[in-house]
């Protein structure tokens, strides 16, 4: 997994609640065996005039200039702020590999569906939940001000603004190990391996309809 | 000491906890279908990992199925190499059981668990499918996982969790004629929205819980993620233990008796404490019907389409304009005045046997209207299609004018050739009402199986509850 220690990244604000993993990455992209190349669909439905399908040509397709992740100043950016409940619904990693492909590195939102948040940690993608106040004090200092920049810092737990203002943020303190690391847990996992086997072993004795 | 049934199911699978709470939670079933399972064996693969334990795999190929006309196979190459790679992967690593594309045994992953007693109380179920939940409803932790937990799950049957807040929900009161468990849930998502159970474990119990069948608890428990909720589950009764013993895979001779003893612990303690209560009185429910993109734009179908301005929070009003425009619907339009064009019976909510029988009877000697392009009716797996067709409900619904199809997820997500065209307005028995969920500009509105076959037979939303 890629690591996160710290990042300073332009700002790209998505103004609408409720954006589900159907919406960031549409269910025909999901026929793919692969984990990349889901950067150019993602928000298809929003982003392109047409309809997407696997295998077309993205340079070529008309672009929507009404979806906010078009306009030119947001070209770059790899901190998505967005609204409550973030990411609900399908339980599609997809979605997570599509925002991450796209290049973002960090979403900064009031709250964010857990099967999703859970998923972003996994691929070295930091979601952030801060309080709607500053949250949308964050939309509204976006949309005010061109190439907006915030700085993350996992380590210290902190965004900080242009204008100075520090916000702490709370993150488990597994996850960000595993974050700033790079760690794949299923190597870290595999180390319990033994505590595992006498777990199942004695589980076996216990409820042996579970095994048959 | 007291507990919730939620203590009990998590303190069974601790396997190691972390500083932090962290914990590492023993996984017993592992359900694996098509779509999130093959970058997880690529990545164990990769790794030069085995499966940890394979007999803890039930795995089906559902999301991008066909239909109809098996014989030819499926014809979208991206979706058969999808479930090739699946057959390929459970064929070399092996699986308790595995009924791959055209078997007879072939159906929802959520369906097939529970019908052959492989989901049992007291385990830990997870699948790389939201609606995972659904196995809740035979008191099991269960819940969707996305790709890197799967391959975590594949490698080391184990999952990293943090325990959630607990939320119990009590459905009392009796339930009105004509309404059903999915209207008890619409109900429920309608009151705590979309997000009201975000970071909660669910445990839905009273009175009108106890009433309901096993199939009728899944569709509650399906939906629980619609609430943000990744587990929803029931306690153990009498209900439950009828409806798994003889099944398949579910456990025999002493061995019953001693799970059956168990299995009967698995409730929460007299006087246990929720962090979080909520109160519904079902007699109160009519039959829902949505009106927007998110299963918490809910109504009765005696209501209206709600307006903008009904709602203060200015984040809330937007959605509801954008809902509107997306759905093209007008406020304060009656419910029962909305003209549909297709409907769809089905899905891991509401394709099980009483789904289909509760339909069957509403469409019964009527007539599929004729303003409505396509009816369907897609059984959850193969054993609940063979078992309508014994009762003759298929003869049913194709004389009323609907389809009877194969088994699969079908155009609950649309990956296959089920799908509404852009403006299409569909009646739909499945749990997301999402922009574009049933094809790109399709209109969805999710309704009870009941009310689903109503609307086949007016052409438009209508109250069950005339037609019984």
């Amino acid at each position: 997994m890629q690591k996160f220690v710290q990042l300073d990244g332009l700002v790209a604000p998505l103004d609408r609640a409720n954006v589900d993993t159907d919406a960031i990455i549409p269910k025909q992209f999901l026929k793919s065996i692969k984990r990349s190349g889901f950067g150019p669909n993602a928000f298809d439905e929003w982003r392109y005039l047409d309809h997407g399908e696997p295998g077309m040509d993205n340079s070529k397709r008309a672009k929507n200039p009404d979806f906010v992740l078009n306009q030119p100043r947001y070209v770059g950016a790899s901190i998505l702020l967005v609204r409550e409940n973030f990411g609900c619904g399908s339980s599609r990693e997809h979605a997570p590999w599509a925002l991450e492909d796209m290049g973002f590195r960090v979403l900064l939102g009031p709250s964010f569906a857990d099967i999703f948040f859970t998923n972003c940690f996994k691929n070295g993608l930091l979601p952030i939940c801060l309080p709607v106040a500053e949250i949308d004090a964050l939309f509204a200092q976006a949309l005010a001000i061109p190439g907006y920049k915030l700085r993350i810092d996992l380590e210290a737990q902190t965004v900080t603004r242009a204008d100075g203002k520090v916000i702490h943020f709370d993150v488990d303190t597994f996850r960000k190990y595993c974050l700033l690391n790079g760690f794949d847990d299923i190597g870290l996992t595999l180390c319990r391996s033994e505590k595992i086997k006498e777990f199942e072993a004695r589980r076996r004795i216990d409820q042996p309809w579970l095994f048959s | 000491m007291i507990k919730t049934l939620y203590d009990k199911l998590w303190e069974s699978h601790v396997v190691h906890v972390e500083d932090d709470g962290t914990t590492l939670l023993y996984i017993d079933r592992h359900l694996v279908h098509e779509v999130t399972s093959p970058q997880a064996f690529e990545g164990l693969k990769l790794a030069g990992r085995k499966p940890w334990r394979v007999s803890s795999i039930v795995a089906t190929a559902d999301h991008n199925t066909p239909t109809k006309e098996w014989e030819k196979g499926i014809e979208d190459p991206i979706s058969r190499l999808q479930v090739e790679t699946l057959d390929a992967n459970i064929r070399e690593s092996g699986a308790l059981v595995y009924f791959p594309f055209r078997d007879k045994g072939q159906g929802i992953v959520h369906v097939v668990g529970p019908e052959i007693g492989a989901t049992l109380p007291g385990m830990t179920v997870v699948c790389g499918d939201s609606h995972t939940s659904t196995h809740g409803a035979f008191a099991c932790l269960a819940h969707g996982i996305g790709t890197s937990e799967v391959e975590h799950v594949l490698a080391t049957q184990c999952l990293l969790q943090k325990k959630s807040k607990s939320m119990l929900v009590r459905f009392d009161g009796a339930l009105g004629r004509g309404v059903t468990a999915k209207d008890m849930v619409l109900a429920f998502i309608g009151r705590i929205g979309t997000a009201g159970g975000t970071g909660y474990a669910i445990e839905f119990s009273g009175s009108a819980i106890r009433g309901l069948s096993m199939e009728s608890r899944m569709t509650i428990c399906n939906m629980a993620i619609e609430a943000g909720a990744r587990v929803g589950f029931v306690a153990v009764d009498e209900t439950t233990v009828a409806y798994l013993k003889g099944r398949p895979f579910a456990p025999k001779g002493a061995t019953w008796d001693r799970a059956e003893a168990y299995w009967r612990t698995l409730v929460s303690d007299q006087g246990a404490s929720f962090d979080s209560v909520v109160d519904i009185d079902v007699s109160r429910i009519e039959p829902q019907v949505t009106w927007g993109t998110s299963p918490e734009m809910v109504v009765s179908v005696t209501g209206t389409v709600p307006a903008p301005e009904d709602f203060s929070d200015p984040v809330r009003r937007e959605g509801v304009e954008r809902a509107l425009q997306y759905m093209g619907l007008t406020p304060r339009t009656p419910i029962n005045k909305i003209p549909i064009d297709k409907v769809f019976i089905g899905s891991c909510t509401n394709s099980r046997i009483e789904d289909l029988r509760e339909a069957a009877s509403i469409v019964k000697g009527r007539r599929v209207a004729p303003t409505v392009k396509l009816a369907l009716v897609v059984p959850g797996s193969g054993l609940v299609k063979r078992q309508a067709e014994a009762e003759g409900l298929d003869k049913v619904f194709v004389a009323a004018g609907f389809e009877w199809r194969e088994p699969g997820c079908s155009m609950c997500l649309a990956m296959n050739a089920d799908r509404l065209e852009p403006g299409e307005r569909c009646a739909s028995t499945s749990n997301r009402n999402f922009e574009g969920r049933q094809g790109v500009g399709g209109r969805t509105h999710l309704v009870s199986p009941a009310m689903a076959a109503t609307a086949a037979i007016a052409g438009h939303f209508a109250d069950v509850r005339d037609l019984i």
